[in-house]
């Protein structure tokens, strides 16, 4: 295959971006959409040129750390993990935009490496469970009814790659923090701290400059693990419960 | 010409006598405890962020201690641990399938083909059943029955279902777990966290590690952190194959510089060969893709009988496949370990019987499965793998059989460490994939999970304990600070000055391929000598020819990729002596001169009953450690 890619190029957080078009060819249809950037990249460092900055680590779609938008779609035409997004999904001779996720609460460092511990502090604010190490009870001493357990898995499937975030319009964290909570509050281990829980991660949320919810449903759309959009609902649930309960 | 020197054995590996039941308790008695209230003035160092990193981060700051804990993702959660996907033993007995911690620690003694040390394993069977019952409790999603009780299954080289796991994500499940609890302490104000930097060397002083110089990857910045102990949870080196199913930034880099400081290096070639990886589809593959070895509970490995059978599966004949490992091996069939798996493969793909591109595949195949159990069945167990193997292949596996080959997949050898998992320099502790223990020399499925959160959770805090409690540690002179950091600034300015003409993975692939080649899957005497010649030499073009672009001071992949393809040059060296040197097969480790006539690794007890643990020096120094079976009694291992 042949193509153009045009990619972001920032020098670093301060720097003015920029598109910069690159053609590359002998692009097989088998290749991942980063291992076209490899080629991109080496091609870049023949020529003495600087590669294109991209986070990337596992290329398993699941350690998250992947991430760009591509055509204006975070993750590219498919519902995947940039990683897991193969050649074949694109027309031989097409022109690709390649850009970093875009979003208040996720600065860009360098061309598309962002900065996404903003995730992180909304986990530190109360996304976990308080148990400390070696008094655990046995672990069939609670049973979980097999229905919680799974949707609580399928919350807990999300990989904090940030694509809701860049797909919202609002540049909003909503979903992730609805998976996290709602992945804890489904098991009775995370029963007791459900109320302060809730109240804290949507407190920092909201602190890290991310912005409000309205619904919009881009960021399940572009989930490459398939959040349910219900786990919004549970997480304002669980939040008008907390209030209520004037818990903390 | 020799390549090494023989040094003194190791006498003492700290494992208390006894009973073996008792080994664990009597350490943990014994040691010595610090008071809650002086805890907070220990600082302790830990370097990544993986199951083992992260847990032992998350209990030592809940013991009290002030972790500074570092990873080069950007964050802590995604560390390479992130990606494992069948399952973690544990020695429950929940299925009363006749399953115990003896039979746990028999497994895998045996499994590892009796190169482990025998009390390092029984308390890792002994520690095993407590994991998951921390991991429940921090809210790990396991499967579950409809009784609300958890759901086990059963992995290769073992007939019981010892197996806990969540679909094929487990070990993503249990690192949030771990992640959870560490970013409970950062909160709280016990862990003090550097995200995206990477540890470049040890600073010790007074014989002992006091600290790490390491390089914000951000800015470039180079910093020096002091503490009383230092922990080292880096996973492994597989990537020296530049192929393999690691993440594309695992590396050896920490481990090799505090080899290069004194700490020895055990087992280097042991390498396990994971046999159930999507077989690679061209020249620009970036990485491989495993498939949980959890799939051949249900799936039938086999090859057309003929040559070069141009049919596609379907049309072949039952009468006409062979189910080499049903036939081979007629008692553990398709769930043999690892090793044995792996080494099938090979051999019939060599004969010419191999299926796919080049020949190089066999087929995994769940046909029989779905018509027995039903589609939705397969699709609750191994649903996120079929999406993954389609997506990645453009085959859909519930029609057609998977294609699968074996792959570079975790390294059993890294730091020598004693029974208290501390390195030969005192006050470095080295855990999870990083160091030696455990595996012996090959790894049972489900096994990395569990000796990476037994190492972080429950062994790691009660030795470090034991450290800081029994030693006076003076102030460290700034001379020993300085010369380790310059070091380091002067090696980053040296590879950024060379200005050459070759790219970073044009040298990482160079050497991948003369790894995979003569010290993968199987090594001769010839190919390794042949592999020996060669390295130095691609090591000194490296350091001549290489090209990296952009400056120190900046985020530089290029430069990061660069600072450890150096030190991959120089660790496979290592690699390929110690495989030299281990006249026998064994495990991950198979010399074709040394098989029984049915083509099995032959173990040669009386003289390699030893593991070998390496001296950095001009010429590598190899000091032995004996190991002793008390309890599992070497015999050929049989899975037939």
């Amino acid at each position: 295959m042949k193509l153009t890619v045009r990619v972001w190029r920032q020098a670093g957080p301060a720097a003015e971006g920029r598109l910069v078009a690159y053609p590359v060819d002998g692009i097989s249809p088998d290749m991942s959409f980063l291992e076209m950037l490899d080629v991109l990249n080496q091609r870049l460092i023949e020529a003495g040129d600087e590669p294109v900055a991209f986070d990337h680590d596992c290329r398993e779609g699941i350690c998250g750390s992947c991430g760009v938008v591509i055509d204006g779609r975070a993750h590219g035409p498919e519902r995947t993990t940039s990683c897991q997004l193969h050649m074949r999904s694109f027309a031989d001779g097409a022109v690709i935009d390649v850009e970093p996720w875009r979003a208040k609460g996720f600065p860009v460092v360098k061309d598309l490496v962002v900065d996404r511990s903003a995730l992180d502090r909304i986990v530190q604010a109360g996304g976990y469970v308080s148990a400390p190490t070696g008094s655990a009870p046995d672990a069939h001493a609670t049973p979980v009814p097999k229905p919680d357990a799974d949707l609580a898995f399928d919350n807990a499937t999300c990989i904090g790659c940030g694509a809701c975030v860049a797909a919202c319009p609002n540049g909003s964290a909503t979903l992730f923090t609805a998976a996290k909570v709602t992945h804890l509050s489904l098991l009775p281990q995370g029963g007791p701290e459900r109320a302060s829980r809730v109240l804290d991660m949507v407190d920092a949320m909201d602190a890290e400059g991310f912005g409000g919810c309205t619904n919009t449903g881009e960021c399940v759309a572009s989930c490459p693990k398939g959040i349910p959009f219900a786990s919004i609902a549970t997480l304002n649930r669980e939040y008008l419960a907390a209030t209520r309960s004037g818990r903390r | 010409m020799p390549d090494y020197r023989v040094g003194d054995p190791i006498a003492d590996t700290k494992a208390p006598g006894g009973p073996l039941e008792n080994r664990w308790d009597e350490r943990k008695f014994a040691a010595k405890l610090v008071n809650p209230a002086n805890r907070r003035r220990h600082r302790v160092i830990v370097v990544g962020t993986g199951l083992a990193g992260g847990s032992a981060g998350a209990t030592l700051a809940e013991q009290g201690y002030h972790v500074v804990q570092f990873c080069f993702q950007d964050s802590p959660r995604r560390a390479h641990s992130v990606a494992a996907q069948g399952g973690i033993n544990a020695a429950k007995n929940y299925r009363n399938d006749g399953d115990s911690v003896y039979r746990l620690f028999h497994d895998t003694v045996k499994g590892g083909d009796f190169r482990a040390r025998e009390s390092n394993v029984y308390r890792l069977a002994q520690v095993s059943a407590q994991i998951i019952d921390q991991a429940v409790a921090q809210g790990v999603p396991f499967a579950r029955e409809y009784g609300g009780l958890l759901d086990t299954r059963s992995f290769g080289g073992v007939q019981v279902q010892r197996t806990f796991y969540a679909r094929g994500q487990t070990g993503q499940q249990l690192l949030i777990g771990a992640y959870q609890a560490l970013s409970r302490q950062i909160d709280a104000g016990n862990v003090e966290l550097h995200a995206r930097t990477e540890m470049l060397d040890l600073v010790v002083a007074g014989g002992r590690a006091r600290g790490i110089v390491a390089r914000d990857l951000v800015t470039g910045e180079i910093t020096t952190h002091l503490a009383d102990a230092v922990v080292l949870a880096t996973g492994g080196y597989g990537n020296v194959f530049f192929l393999s199913t690691n993440a594309k930034g695992s590396n050896a880099t920490a481990i090799w510089r505090a080899h290069k400081r004194g700490a020895y290096f055990a087992n280097p070639c042991f390498t396990q060969i994971h046999p159930t990886c999507i077989p690679r589809s061209g020249e620009h593959q970036s990485k491989l893709t495993l498939m949980s070895e959890s799939l051949r509970n249900d799936g039938r490995i086999w090859v057309p009988k003929r040559k070069g059978d141009p049919r596609s599966p379907g049309e072949i004949p039952e009468d006409e496949r062979d189910y080499y490992l049903e036939r081979l091996y007629p008692s553990f069939g398709n769930l043999v370990p690892r090793d044995i798996a792996s080494r099938a493969a090979k051999n019939v793909c060599d004969a010419g019987l191999g299926v796919g591109p080049g020949g190089l595949g066999v087929y995994l195949d769940f046909a029989d499965a779905i018509a027995r159990l039903g589609r939705p069945a397969i699709e609750a167990r191994y649903g996120n793998l079929f999406d993954m193997y389609q997506r990645i292949t453009a085959e859909d596996p519930y029609a057609v059989p998977m294609r699968i080959y074996p792959a570079i997949h975790y390294t059993m050898g890294g730091l020598w460490v004693d029974y208290d998992l501390q390195s030969t320099i005192p006050g470095l502790f080295v855990i999870g994939e990083a160091n030696f223990s455990d595996h012996g020399a090959n790894r049972l499925g489900a096994s990395a999970l569990m000796q990476g959160l037994a190492d972080g959770y429950f062994v790691l805090p009660a030795t470090v304990n034991d450290y800081l409690g029994s030693t006076r540690l003076d102030d460290v002179p700034a001379a020993a600070v300085r010369e380790v950091e310059t070091a380091v600034r002067e090696r980053i300015s040296r590879l950024l000055a060379i200005r050459g003409t070759r790219s970073v993975d044009s040298f990482h692939r160079e050497l991948g391929l003369l790894m995979w080649d003569h010290c993968g899957m199987s090594r001769t005497r010839e190919g390794l000598r042949k592999a020996l010649d060669r390295v130095p030499g691609l090591r000194a073009e490296f350091w001549r020819d290489v090209r990296i672009p952009g400056g120190a001071a900046e985020l530089n992949q290029e430069l990061e990729k660069a600072n450890r393809v150096a030190d991959f040059l120089e660790l496979a060296e290592l690699m390929l002596v110690d495989a030299l040197a281990r006249e026998e097969s064994c495990g991950g480790h198979f010399r074709e001169e040394h098989q029984t006539p049915e083509g099995e690794a032959l173990r040669d007890d009386e003289h390699f009953a030893h593991v070998a643990a390496w001296e950095y020096g001009p010429e590598p120094v190899l000091h032995r450690e004996e190991l002793v079976f008390d309890h599992v009694h070497p015999t050929q291992r049989s899975y037939t």
